[in-house]
C-alpha cells in the first residue's frame, strides 16, 4: 500500500538536452510526427492541427512554451498525447524517453534558480540516479492565454 | 390526412416506448415510494401521453390519462402517499391506454371498451386521499405492508385483462415500434470516426492500386470503393434531419390548441432546412412541442384583449433555426402578453422557491429565467394543455442534456422569446473549399453567394481603391473586397492575373472574400476547436479532409468583423435587427461620404454611383463651356459640385477625383474635392435644407453631414439629363 503511494509512475521525454516527464496516467499516446495544419492569427505557441484518429487535436510546441531556442529544423518533434479536461492535446516534444517509476524520497521543488516561464511550468524535480527528471505541469502547459499574457508582460 | 396518420404513427411509438418504462417505473416505484424523482418521470411520462391524445382527439385515452395524471399529481405533491391500491389503480390504466392504443392501431379508432369503470375507480382513489388525509407525516410512512402481495397481483392481472384483443393487436403493434429503433449517440460517433478511418486507408489503397494491373485486385479495390462511399454516405445520413421535420407537425398542434382556447394564433417558420442530428433533433422535439404549447397556452392572449391593447387579433408565433458560431440556435417567439418578472418572483417566494433576499437582488431577466425552476408554472388555472408546473424545467434539462442553453427574453406586453443554442459539434455542412497561403479552407455554404473570378486585363481594371479600402463593382453595386491571406496573416503562395471572389454575406451586408484558389463543395463534418484557439473568431471548428488532413472552417461573421465590413457588435446588430427589423431594410442606407469645399462632409447614395475615377488634370478637356473628359470610348461631362455651390472652381489639382453617376445609358462626372469612405447607417434627415442641391443635414458617424441631392444638381447643370433619360426608358 505504502509503495504505491509513494511511487510514481512517469511518462518521459527530452526537450532542449532536458527531461522532463508527464504522469503517465494522463498520457493518452504516444505518436510520431503528423504533417499538421498550422492555424492562422493563433499563439505562437500553437503549431497546428492534427487527424487523430478523426478526432482534431491542437498541437502545443513544448519548446516554443518553454522559451526554448527552436528545434532544428532537421529534427522531427514526436507527439505526447495528453489527456485534459478540454479533450486531447498533443505536446511535441524532441525525443520520446522510457516510462520510469519514481519515489518520493527523490522528490524536491523546483528549485528558485529556475528562471523564466519555466518556474511556473514545473512543479518539481525528481533526482534520479543519472539525471533530474522535470516534472511538467500539463494543465498549465496548454493554457496558451497565459503563455501570451506571461509574454506581453515580459 | 397523412400528416395526421404521421403523427398518430409517432405518438404509438413513443407512447409504446414510455409505457414499457412506466411498467419499470412504477415497479422500482413500488419498492421505494419515497423516491421523488421518479414519481416525477412517470408523471411526466403520462402529461405527455395526454398532452399528445388531447390534440389527436382520441377522448378516451385522454380522459383516462387525465384521472391518472390527478392522481399522480396529488402523490407528487404528498397529498397521497403510494399504496397498493394506487399501484393497483395506475397499472390498471396503463392496461387501459395500452388497449386503446392497440386499437388505435389496428384500426385507427379508440375502440368501444368501457372506461367508466376504471375511471370512477381512479376517481375513487383521488378522492380517497382528500376524504381521509389520515396518513400524517406522509412523507415518512412506509409502504404498507401487503405491497408486493399486491404487485404479485397487479402484474397477474396485467396478462388476465391483456387478453381479449391480445392475438389481434400483438401483431401490428410489432409493425410500426420495430420499423425503428434508437441507436446510442456514442455509438453513431464511433461508427462515424471508423468510417472516416476507412475512408482514408480506402484512398491509400486505391492509391496503390493504380500501380498495379492485376485485374482481380483492381477489380476488388473497386468494389472497396463503392461499397466504403455507400457506407460513408449511409452512416452521414442515419445522422441528419431537417428541423422541418419536427416543425411540420407545429402548424397543426397550434391550430387545434388555438381553436380550443379560443384564440387566434399564426404560426411562421424561418429556417426549416437547417439541418441537424438527429439525436439532437428527438432531444429537442418534446422541448419544443411544450414550447409551442405555451406560447399558445399561456403567451398569446385572447383575440379581445389583443385588439384591446392595439395589436392586431391574431397572433403570431415565430420559429427560427439558423446556424451560427459553430452552434444551432432555435428562436421560439411570440407577440403575446409576455412574462412579468413581479408576478413570476412572486410566485416563486410563495412557493418557497426562492427566499425574499434572492427575489430583491434578481434583475427582470433572472426573475424571468425563474420559470425554469422544476415545480413552476404561472397559469392561473390549470388547464388541459399545460399549467401543471411541468415544462419549461424539462425543456430547460432536456436541452442541457445535449450540451445546450436555453435562455429566455420577455417584454411585457411585446411577447417573450425563447432562445435554445445547440452546439453543433456533430453536424454536417456542406462547405466551399478554398486555398489562401497554400492551406485549404471550408466556407459554410449558407453564407455564400456567388463566385467571381477576374482574370487579366479585368483582374488589373476591375478593383478599384477608396483610399486603403479595395472594391469590386458586382453589377454596378460596390463590393467591399477582403483578402483572406491579409486578414489571416499568411503569405501569399499563387501570384498571377486571376483574382477570386467568393461573395459572401454576414450579418446582411455583402462582401468579397479573395482567395488563392477555389476548389470544390464538400460536405464536411463540422469539429470543434481546443480551447487554446476558442479566442480566434474567424474560425468556426474544423474538418477532416477526405486525406486525412485537417482544414479551418472560417467562421464568415468573425472575418466581416476583422475586416471591419461589418463594423457592429453582433448582438447589438441583432437585437436592432430584432426591433426594427422593417426599419433596417428601408433606412439602413450605404453613403458615399466626400468634401466638397466649404462642405467638409457630404454624402450621397452609394446606389446611384456607377464609378469612382481619378482623372489627370491634362485629360480634362473643354467641349463649349462645359468640361469633359473621354471615358471609355464616349464622353462623359463633368459638373464641378465646388463651382456649384460656391461659384468657384477649387485650385486645380493634378488629379481630380470624380464621382460617376449615371441613369439609363448616360453619365455625368461629379467633381469633388475628397473621396472621405463608404458607410452604412441608419439615415434620418434632421435638418431640411432650402439651399438648392441639398436635401438636408443628417448625423453620420456621429458628425453632421449634408445631404446632396443629386436630381437637382442633374437637373441645373443640364435640363435634358431627366428627360432624354425618362424617354430612353
Amino acid at each position: 500500500m505504502s509503495s504505491t503511494q509513494s511511487s510514481r509512475q512517469f511518462s518521459t521525454f527530452f526537450l532542449d538536452g532536458l527531461y522532463f516527464g508527464v504522469e503517465v496516467l494522463k498520457v493518452q499516446e504516444l505518436i510520431r510526427y503528423q504533417e499538421m495544419t498550422r492555424v492562422p492569427l493563433a499563439s505562437r505557441v500553437v503549431r497546428g492541427l492534427i487527424n487523430l484518429r478523426g478526432q482534431i487535436v491542437t498541437a502545443i510546441d513544448l519548446r516554443c512554451r518553454l522559451n526554448m531556442p527552436e528545434r532544428p529544423a532537421d529534427r522531427v518533434p514526436m507527439n505526447v498525447v495528453v489527456r485534459t479536461e478540454d479533450g486531447a492535446v498533443s505536446l511535441l516534444v524532441d525525443e520520446i524517453g522510457d516510462v520510469v517509476e519514481v519515489h518520493e524520497e527523490q522528490f524536491e521543488r523546483a528549485p528558485e534558480t529556475i528562471k523564466g516561464r519555466a518556474t511556473d511550468l514545473i512543479t518539481g524535480v525528481y533526482k534520479m540516479p543519472e539525471r533530474l527528471l522535470l516534472v511538467l505541469d500539463v494543465e498549465r502547459a496548454i493554457d496558451v492565454d497565459r503563455a501570451m499574457a506571461v509574454r506581453t508582460t515580459a | 390526412m397523412t400528416e395526421h396518420d404521421d403523427l398518430v404513427k409517432e405518438f404509438l411509438i413513443e407512447s409504446y416506448e414510455n409505457l414499457d418504462r412506466l411498467d419499470r417505473d412504477l415497479v422500482e416505484l413500488e419498492k421505494d415510494p419515497q423516491d421523488k424523482e421518479r414519481l416525477g418521470s412517470i408523471f411526466r411520462t403520462i402529461h405527455t401521453i395526454k398532452g399528445t391524445v388531447g390534440f389527436l382527439g382520441f377522448t378516451k385515452l385522454e380522459s383516462v390519462s387525465h384521472i391518472g395524471e390527478n392522481l399522480l399529481s396529488r402523490m407528487r405533491d404528498l397529498e397521497l402517499s403510494l399504496n397498493a391500491e394506487i399501484t393497483t389503480g395506475l397499472l390498471r390504466m396503463m392496461d387501459a391506454i395500452r388497449r386503446i392504443l392497440a386499437s388505435v392501431e389496428s384500426t385507427g379508432q379508440e375502440g368501444d371498451e368501457d372506461q367508466s369503470d376504471l375511471i370512477a375507480h381512479l376517481t375513487r382513489l383521488n378522492q380517497g386521499g382528500r376524504v381521509a388525509p389520515a396518513v400524517p407525516a406522509v412523507a415518512a410512512v412506509p409502504p404498507s405492508v401487503p405491497v408486493p402481495a399486491l404487485a404479485a397481483t397487479a402484474t397477474a392481472t396485467t396478462p388476465a385483462t391483456v387478453t381479449p384483443s391480445s392475438a389481434a393487436d400483438e401483431g401490428p403493434r410489432q409493425g410500426v415500434s420495430d420499423s425503428s429503433l434508437r441507436v446510442d449517440v456514442v455509438l453513431l460517433d464511433k461508427l462515424m470516426n471508423l468510417v472516416g478511418e476507412l475512408v482514408l486507408a480506402r484512398n491509400q489503397i486505391l492509391q496503390f492500386t493504380a500501380m498495379h494491373t492485376d485485374s482481380s485486385f483492381v477489380g476488388a479495390t473497386g468494389r472497396l470503393n463503392l461499397v466504403t462511399s455507400e457506407l460513408q454516405e449511409g452512416v452521414m445520413k442515419t445522422r441528419m434531419q431537417p428541423i422541418g421535420n419536427i416543425w411540420s407537425k407545429f402548424p397543426r398542434i397550434v391550430r387545434d390548441l388555438a381553436t380550443s382556447c379560443s384564440k387566434q394564433v399564426r404560426i411562421e417558420m424561418e429556417g426549416k432546412e437547417t439541418d441537424l442530428d438527429k439525436t439532437i433533433i428527438e432531444a429537442i422535439k418534446d422541448p419544443l412541442t411544450h414550447v409551442v404549447r405555451n406560447s399558445v397556452d399561456h403567451g398569446i392572449e385572447s383575440p379581445d384583449e389583443r385588439v384591446r391593447k392595439g395589436k392586431p387579433s391574431e397572433g403570431l408565433i415565430r420559429l427560427r433555426a439558423f446556424h451560427e458560431g459553430g452552434q444551432i440556435n432555435i428562436e421560439i417567439s411570440d407577440d403575446g402578453a409576455g412574462i412579468d418578472p413581479v408576478k413570476l418572483k412572486g410566485k416563486a417566494l410563495q412557493r418557497g422557491l426562492i427566499t425574499a433576499e434572492q427575489a430583491g437582488g434578481m434583475s427582470d431577466h433572472e426573475a424571468t429565467r425563474l420559470v425554469f425552476l422544476a415545480g413552476f408554472s404561472t397559469a392561473e388555472t390549470i388547464t388541459n394543455v399545460s399549467g401543471r408546473g411541468v415544462g419549461m424545467d424539462v425543456v430547460k434539462t432536456n436541452i442541457e442534456k445535449i450540451g445546450g442553453q436555453v435562455d429566455i427574453q420577455s417584454t411585457i406586453g411585446e411577447g417573450t422569446t425563447l432562445k435554445i443554442k445547440i452546439p453543433l459539434t456533430l453536424a454536417i455542412i456542406p462547405g466551399l473549399m478554398v486555398a489562401a497561403g497554400g492551406d485549404r479552407y471550408a466556407i459554410p455554404q449558407v453564407s455564400l453567394l456567388e463566385l467571381v473570378r477576374l482574370e487579366g486585363e479585368f483582374a488589373r481594371q476591375g478593383i478599384e481603391r477608396i483610399q486603403d479600402a479595395l472594391f469590386y463593382r458586382l453589377r454596378g453595386n460596390l463590393l467591399p473586397l477582403v483578402y483572406l491571406q491579409r486578414e489571416l496573416g499568411v503569405e501569399r503562395v499563387r501570384d498571377g492575373d486571376v483574382v477570386n471572389i467568393v461573395v459572401l454575406k454576414a450579418d446582411d451586408r455583402q462582401f468579397g472574400l479573395v482567395v488563392e484558389e477555389i476548389n470544390d463543395t464538400e460536405e464536411i463534418v463540422v469539429k470543434p476547436l481546443g480551447k487554446q484557439l476558442k479566442g480566434i473568431t474567424v474560425f468556426a471548428g474544423a474538418t477532416i479532409m477526405g486525406d486525412g488532413k485537417v482544414a479551418l472552417i472560417l467562421d464568415v461573421l468573425g472575418i466581416a468583423q476583422r475586416a471591419n465590413v461589418v463594423s457592429e457588435v453582433r448582438d447589438r446588430s441583432r437585437a436592432e435587427a430584432a426591433h426594427a427589423k422593417a426599419d433596417a431594410t428601408n433606412d439602413l442606407q450605404t453613403l458615399l461620404l466626400f468634401r466638397v469645399g466649404e462642405f467638409d462632409r457630404m454624402a450621397m447614395p452609394l446606389g446611384l454611383v456607377a464609378r469612382l475615377e481619378e482623372f489627370q488634370r491634362s485629360s480634362i478637356e473643354r467641349s463649349g463651356s462645359q468640361e469633359v473628359v473621354q471615358y471609355r470610348n464616349a464622353i462623359l461631362p463633368l459638373v464641378s459640385l465646388s463651382k456649384y455651390f460656391t461659384g468657384v472652381d477649387p485650385a486645380p489639382a493634378d488629379l481630380r477625383q470624380v464621382v460617376v453617376f449615371a441613369e439609363n445609358g448616360r453619365s455625368v462626372g461629379l467633381v469633388v474635392d475628397q473621396i472621405l469612405d463608404i458607410v452604412s447607417e441608419h439615415v434620418v434627415v434632421q435638418r431640411r435644407s432650402s439651399r438648392a442641391g441639398i436635401l438636408g443635414s443628417a448625423v453620420v458617424q456621429q458628425r453632421v453631414t449634408d445631404l446632396l441631392d443629386v436630381h437637382t444638381i442633374m437637373r441645373t447643370t443640364d435640363p435634358t439629363f431627366f428627360e432624354t433619360a425618362a424617354a430612353a426608358a
